[in-house]
């Protein structure tokens, strides 16, 4: 059957047609589409989970691996340090079913905090690692991931970049997916538990086995040479290779080198490939890691090879690579003049900037304008997280002071608290990052005394990453509805004295509720609760009301909604946008706004 | 055939579910295809392109600069910021009506795409859409994607059939607004005639 899929859903299909058993993960961009792939064809036989976060994904995995299934876990780079404590362990012990840990890399970075590069991981933890260069490798090679992971008993890393994670291309796959066999768990506990004795056996036989892997990788499909001439080469990977490859447009007086196994580093293939070659250019994206491995080669085998790339400046050594960006790395790397066009745009009028904002309508603009309101006057300290709340820091809200991993809100807000008593701190999370990594926070904030006022802004989904349901929803990936784990009742029994639900669009009664949480000790909770606006049906629109409206633009200079905009000289409500939240009515001081239109 | 088929504009405009049934379309027609969109914290408002490259002679997923034979811009000044990827000899399909940035009614620049639009007539072939006059009979913004796939095909230049792109659309939107869907289709096809016969003689290169 001929699908026309997006490079998520390849490695989905791919998985699937290896024969996956179990599949767990939790959304982050660019990584998402994988599970909600899998969710939408028939997948009979095979267990599917958003877990509450990565580290529980991955370790619910290695032990359907232990059991002798097929699993692969999936999530965004930064996901992986989550799950960087149980896979440093399994990496150690191994796997009897294959296991492939899908971890997108996000080079730019698009859609994440950092630009860390999943290979340094593999190299880190001592596990094989596949680099996919499109979706259509990607349906292939995360087979072959399956295969090498059964036939050296390890975990594996599989690593797509955006770029291949959010294209499209035609793949052909089986009608129907046949989950593979498996003996179940075999009780062996010199096998299954970890020990300083063991980790120090494995560790010498996993060392020698990724000499073989290194040698099995040598002959593997998707590590290619073409072009046949000698003197220069460009190594490259993922895709980058495919950025490369546009720009030389089959020349062969070149030759290109692409690795997609960077690790273990098949050292026997790149010493063939690099036969007669002087100089190398290393076109890749995130850390220079082949170009190192290419040194290291050089060096051990004492080749007379002059290697340029990252770490010489010919390659910029960050954001991604780009085929105009290869097109000027490789002309002035083989010496020839650009072909390419003047631009004739250098007089094009200014550009309008748009930086991504909350939406229209979105329920966390009301809970941070209440909490903005309450404050005015106080000194406060408002801690962000990740999720589309992070977009409170936009002007004119300007509601987030600091940002830095999930769940990271809760707890910087109470080293803030500590270090500045006289400033009163709030910790923003949502509804999601609060079940990913939020309680064990809480429970650190109780235990410590931590003076804070904890935000939760419940939007009743995983709003940025596509709406993914989560531990809060009372929906899970079997289809089947389960009790909803109340955010105030985990709140309650780790010993918050004092919880507030209010609706943020009730802005009197949130605002009310932040005073009141704003005096006294401990840690103080507030729940606004108010589904996303993607997913709750609009309730009619707002409308100004021109004899009322004074003009003053308070509503545009204070909560900045896209739906305000300002048409010939007056504020007006565009009706596309407007979701008739009505957060504007309460910020009107002449009560200019027509609700329920 | 080769096209390469640039889609832009601003996230919540709908370029997305353009750019599948173009693909889809192409697909139909027994073309390969390869395309690539913006997903993640862009879709919130902010500048999203959608590439879409039909032919075997597609390697990178994204167009290089100069290589679009057709640019759709969903917004006067994206097709600005994108033009850059549109080969000279191309056609640019474009939304005169802005939509214009939150930071705009902050700090008023006076932004609303005519500069753009002005300047835009001295480079390329462009046909114009005014998207607020074209989605007035609908009532709604939502169905400008479908009147843009409209002028494109029926401009000539997508180098697909109205048909095809027809049938995707059948498959793409929900039952209920199908008819209305078709309309805006043949919207496009009406304006794009329209826009056609207006360009003839005043060619601009």
């Amino acid at each position: 059957m001929r699908q026309y899929v997006m490079g998520n859903g390849a490695i989905a299909l791919g998985a699937l047609s290896a024969g996956v058993r179990l599949v767990a993960g939790y959304p982050g961009t660019p990584s998402s589409e994988i599970i909600e792939t899998i969710s939408k064809v028939p997948h009979e036989g095979v267990w599917l989970e958003w877990s509450v976060n990565e580290k529980a994904a991955l370790e619910v995995a290695a032990a359907a691996a232990y059991s002798g299934a097929r699993a692969m876990v999936t999530m965004k780079q930064m996901g992986l340090n989550v799950a960087s404590d149980p896979l440093m362990s399994v990496a150690y012990i191994g796997v009897k079913g294959g296991m492939v840990i899908v971890s997108a890399d996000d080079p730019g970075p698009i859609s994440s905090q950092t630009e860390q590069d999943t290979r340094r991981f593999a190299d880190f933890c001592r596990i094989p690692v596949f680099d996919p260069a499109s979706p259509e490798e990607g349906y292939e090679m995360i087979r072959e991931a399956f295969e090498y992971s059964e036939k050296y008993g390890t975990p594996v890393l599989f690593r797509p970049t955006t770029r291949v994670c959010h294209a499209y291309a035609a793949i052909e796959t089986p009608e129907t997916f046949t989950p593979k066999a498996y003996d179940g768990f075999e009780r062996d506990p010199a096998r299954w538990v970890i020990f300083p004795r063991l980790s120090y056996l494995n560790h010498g036989k996993i060392e020698k086995r990724n000499e073989e892997i290194a040698r099995d990788f040598s002959s593997f499909r998707f590590n290619t040479v073409e072009g046949k001439a000698a003197g220069k080469a460009v190594v490259t990977s993922g895709v980058s290779y495919a950025y490369v490859r546009e720009c030389l447009k089959g020349q062969e007086d070149v030759r290109l080198i692409r690795i997609a196994t960077a690790f273990p580093f098949p050292e026997e293939f790149m010493l063939k490939a690099l036969e007669g070659v002087r100089e190398v250019l290393c076109v890749e994206e995130l850390s220079p890691y082949i170009e190192e491995q290419v040194l290291k080669t050089a060096g051990k085998h004492r080749l007379d090879l002059r290697v340029s790339g990252k770490l010489d400046g010919s390659v910029p050594q960050n954001g991604e690579n780009s085929v105009e960006g290869c097109a000027g790395i490789l002309e002035r790397f083989l010496g020839r003049e650009s072909e390419r066009e003047q631009t004739d745009l250098n007089d094009a009028p200014a550009l309008p900037v748009r930086p991504p904002v909350l939406c229209a309508g979105c329920p966390h603009r009301a809970s941070f304008y209440a909490v903005k309101q309450a404050m005015k006057g106080r000194k406060a300290v408002f801690c962000g997280d990740i999720g589309c709340y992070t977009l409170g820091n936009a002007m004119p809200l300007d509601m987030v002071d600091t940002c830095l991993c999930m769940g990271a809100g809760i707890t910087m807000a109470q080293g803030l608290s500590h270090m500045n008593p006289d400033t009163v701190c709030f910790a923003f999370t949502g509804d999601s990052t609060f079940f990913a990594s939020g309680i064990t926070g809480v429970v650190n904030a109780v235990y410590n005394e931590a003076d804070i006022v904890l935000c939760v802004l419940d939007n009743s989904t995983t709003a940025m990453t596509g709406h993914q349901p989560h531990p809060g929803t009372g929906r899970n990936m079997t289809g089947h509805s389960v009790e909803k784990i109340s955010i105030e009742k985990v709140l309650e029994v780790i010993g918050v004295k004092k919880i507030l639900t209010v609706d943020p669009l009730n802005q009197a009664e949130s605002v009310g509720a932040v005073r009141e949480c704003a005096e006294g000790k401990g840690v103080r909770a507030i729940v606004f609760r108010s589904p996303c606006i993607a997913l709750a049906k609009p309730e009619g629109k707002c409308a100004v009301d021109a004899g009322k409206c004074v003009n003053c633009r308070k509503c545009i200079r204070e909560i900045g909604c896209p739906a305000l905009t300002i048409s010939a000289g007056r504020v007006s409500i565009d009706r596309n946008l407007c979701t008739g939240c009505g957060l504007c009515g309460s910020v009107c001081p002449t009560g200019a706004v027509v609700s329920g239109q | 055939m080769n096209k390469d088929i640039l889609i832009c504009g601003v996230g919540g405009q709908g370029t997305v579910l353009a750019s599948r049934i173009i693909a889809a379309a192409a697909m139909d027609e027994g073309y390969p295809v390869h395309s690539a969109e913006t997903i993640g914290m862009a879709q919130r408002g902010g500048s999203v392109t959608s590439h879409v490259r039909i032919g075997g002679e597609a390697y990178s997923p994204l167009i290089p600069p100069g290589g679009a034979d057709m640019l759709l811009a969903f917004e006067p000044g994206e097709a600005v910021r994108n033009l850059g990827r549109l080969r000279r000899d191309g056609t640019a399909v474009v939304n005169t009506t802005a939509v214009k940035p939150v930071t705009e009614n902050l700090r008023q620049t006076g932004y609303d795409g005519s500069e753009m639009t002005a300047w835009l007539k001295g480079k390329r072939t462009c046909l114009f859409v005014n998207g607020e006059e074209a989605c007035a009979p609908f009532g709604s913004a939502k169905f400008f994607n479908i009147i843009m796939l409209g002028v494109a095909a029926g401009s000539g230049h997508l180098g697909l059939k109205k048909e095809t792109l027809l049938k995707q659309i059948e498959k793409c939107v929900p039952a209920r607004f199908l008819d209305v869907n078709i309309r805006a289709f043949r919207a496009g096809i009406e304006i794009a005639g329209q826009e056609g016969a207006a360009l003839k003689g005043e060619k601009t290169i």
